[in-house]
């Protein structure tokens, strides 16, 4: 995994609410065995009509959205199945970060072990970034602050744990192998 | 030795924080989250195969192949196999999905039920059938749904793809102690209400997300009331409140259904396990997070009108105006359901036409869920298509030992093999573009049953009663003889 320290770039804005995985990437997606190239798939049903074709209208569907690495999403983006698809999907596109007022568990979980920041804001900065699609934010991992378009800083919470693992690249696996003894002694005193 | 509680003094405990304790394997940190032992992980085809490729990338085995337990459930297909003896597989891509877990499991030493075994069924009906899901119990699986396995009083809930890869080669799983919200169902339900119902009603009530970083313990004379199939339906969709996992304490209702079961103890053992599963329940006194207090007797029968569970109502009322909704971003979001759906605010459910009918699914595809609806099919004849989906192999050979394969197909509807079905739609069984279709599913996300079907989630009854009707009715009505 590469390290995250600071991401900047313009936002994309999705301001639905309760933007669930079965929307982020649909269920017929899932059938394959590998992660790569799931960026196509990301939002699909939103992107794409009956048969196939772009629909204009919608934001991931235009210039603007190219290139863009921060996500803003309307409350509580997420939420649904485990699918670690839904991360990998994001992040293929070119998602570094995603911004809303409530991020579902599971998903915060799988988008931590993917290069995808999950940022939880307050209301009020929410709705300041939701005012200004495009708008350019600075995503300080280490200060753990977003810089919103006016310039004023926000602080966001992160489990210290992760924030450790995305500014290093280390993976959890690892960290977990490493508490062999701590496993054989606890499966040994049951 | 599952289910061991170490005594702490006095302090009372809730049944989260014994299970939590009993599994510690490195206390949690400011700087980092506990080490937490996995007794059961189950697998699956969707969610396991990019873990296995780790696993082999990096040299690992499964740590603990005796506590690891798959099946297929989402991709199999749900007719029976062809003349030739092969399964009749949606497409390439399914079919190499379900070889990839079968090559898996063989390579890695896991226990596999598998397409044409006698076991194989939905991974949570799967589990708790083979006697894998027990009190006291961490039991994960790469899949949301995994809070069913919590009406057993075990802590249960959903991972991603790399967590079960660090479940497969570690049996642990890095967590911080997630908060607690209790949920007590005072009184009884009415007759005619039952565990789905409750649940929608629960949901509606916390919200979509209400329930984010917490785990729910049902609590209070309603649920104990109820059956362990109807807790497993509740215990199901705590995730759809955005709770990871929901919980009963273990009773004697949870012993007497596991009792003979596969993988329970006997003999002595199960009597030390018993003993040891009665100490779970929270103690008197002990604090919860938060606390909800439902009235189960102003329940009635629900069903959703919109593109979350949490847009649920009674399936006599009328679906609800985005004009009354104060808050601007939920406004927004109504309306956008309500277009979705083709509903008009203000008006009655009651009589929407509907075009497909399904039950089954983790959340409802028991063989009390195929009584149910059968009892409401029995004698009469189905005005849509209906697909009824047993949960597991063993619910279809109980239920046709009941001959409730005959009720179905005598009304016209069909009877399939097990599997996730028209719950997800991944295995060919879907809806098409702008139909409705009542589901005793989990989910009506926009798109959950086939891009563009609309989905109204209810329970077996009131889906059977759509199903009679063509449209949504109140299963009331039929089961009290009115027509
Ligand atoms: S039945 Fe539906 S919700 Fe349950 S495991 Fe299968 S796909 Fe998931």
């Amino acid at each position: 995994m590469n390290p995250i320290q600071i991401i900047e770039s313009r936002t994309v804005v999705l301001p639905r609410e309760n933007i669930d995985t079965d929307q982020i990437i649909p269920a017929r997606f899932l059938k394959g065995t590998d992660k790569a190239g799931l960026g196509k798939a990301a939002f699909a049903d939103w992107r794409y009509a009956a048969d196939g074709t772009p629909v204009p209208g919608f934001v991931l569907n235009q210039p603007a959205a190219q290139g863009c690495a921060v996500l803003v999403a309307g409350d509580n983006f997420g939420c649904g199945s485990s699918r670690e698809h839904a991360p990998w999907a994001l992040h293929d596109f070119g998602f570094r970060a995603v911004i809303s007022t409530r991020i579902a568990d599971i998903f915060k979980n799988n988008a931590l072990k993917n290069g995808l920041l999950p940022v939880v804001v307050d209301a009020a900065s929410h709705a300041a970034l939701l005012a200004a699609p495009g708008a350019p934010v600075r995503i300080d991992l280490a200060a753990q602050t977003v810089t919103l378009p006016g310039g004023r800083e926000v602080h966001f919470p992160i489990d210290g744990f992760s924030r450790y693992c995305l500014l290093n690249g280390v993976d959890e696996l690892g960290f977990l192998l490493s508490q062999e003894s701590a496993i054989a002694g606890y499966e040994g005193s049951r | 030795m599952t289910g061991a509680v170490p005594d702490r003094g006095a302090a009372p405990r809730t049944l989260l924080e014994k299970v939590w304790d009993a599994h510690v394997v490195v206390p949690e940190s400011a700087e980092t989250p506990a080490v937490l032992y996995v007794d059961l992980h189950l697998v699956h085809e969707v969610t396991s195969p990019q873990a296995f490729s780790v696993l082999r990338e990096r040299g690992l085995k499964v740590r603990r192949t005796g506590r690891t337990l798959a099946t297929m459930d989402h991709s199999t297909p749900t007719l029976p196999r062809r003349a030739d003896g092969r399964f009749p597989f949606a497409d390439a891509q399914a079919e190499a999905q379900v070889d990839q877990l079968s090559r898996n499991c063989a390579d890695f030493g896991v226990e596999l039920h598998g397409l044409g075994s006698p076991a194989q069924g939905v991974v949570h009906v799967f589990g708790p059938e083979m006697g894998a899901t027990q009190p006291g119990m961490t039991v994960v699986c790469g899949d949301s749904h995994t809070a069913t396995h919590g009406a057993f009083g075990a802590l249960a809930f959903g991972i991603g793809t790399s967590e079960v890869g660090h479940v497969l080669a570690t049996q642990c799983l890095l967590q911080r102690r997630p908060r607690t919200l209790a949920v007590r169902v005072e009184g009884a339900l009415r007759p005619g209400v039952g565990a789905k119902d409750l649940i929608l009603a629960i949901i509606a009530r916390l919200g979509v997300g209400g329930g984010t970083g917490h785990v729910i313990e049902y609590l209070g004379p309603a649920v104990r009331a109820l059956s362990m199939e109807a807790r497993m339906t509740l215990c199901n969709m705590s995730i759809e409140a955005g709770a990871r996992a929901g919980m009963v304490a273990p009773d004697d209702t949870t012993f007497r259904w596991l009792a003979g079961r596969p993988r329970v103890p006997v003999g002595s053992a199960w009597d030390a396990a018993v003993a040891r599963w009665r100490t779970l329940p929270s103690d008197p006194g002990a604090r919860y997070d938060r606390e909800v207090t439902i009235d189960a007797a102003a329940l009635e029968p629900m069903i959703t009108f919109g593109t979350n569970p949490g847009q649920a109502m009674a399936v006599t009322a009328a679906v609800p105006d985005p004009a009354a909704e104060p808050d601007a971003g939920a406004r927004a979001s109504l309306e956008a359901a309500l277009r979705y759906m083709g509903l008009t605010a203000g008006r009655p459910i009651l009589g929407q036409p509907v075009d497909v009918v399904f039950v089954g699914s983790c959340t409802n595809g028991r063989l009390e869920d195929m009584r149910e609806a059968a009892a409401v099919l029995q004698g009469r004849k189905v005005k849509v298509r209906t697909l009824v989906v047993p949960g597991s192999q063993l619910v279809k050979r109980q239920a046709e030992a009941e001959g409730l394969d005959r009720v179905v197909r005598a009304a016209g509807a069909e009877w399939r093999e097990p599997g996730c079905s028209m719950c997800i739609a991944m295995n060919g069984d879907r809806i098409e573009r702008g139909q409705y279709c009542v589901s005793t599913s989990n989910r009506n996300f926009e798109g959950r049953q086939g891009a563009g079907g609309r989905t109204l989630l209810a329970s077996p009854a009131t889906a059977a009663a759509a199903a009679v009707a063509g449209a949504v009715a109140d299963p009331r009505r039929l089961t009290e003889g009115a027509p």
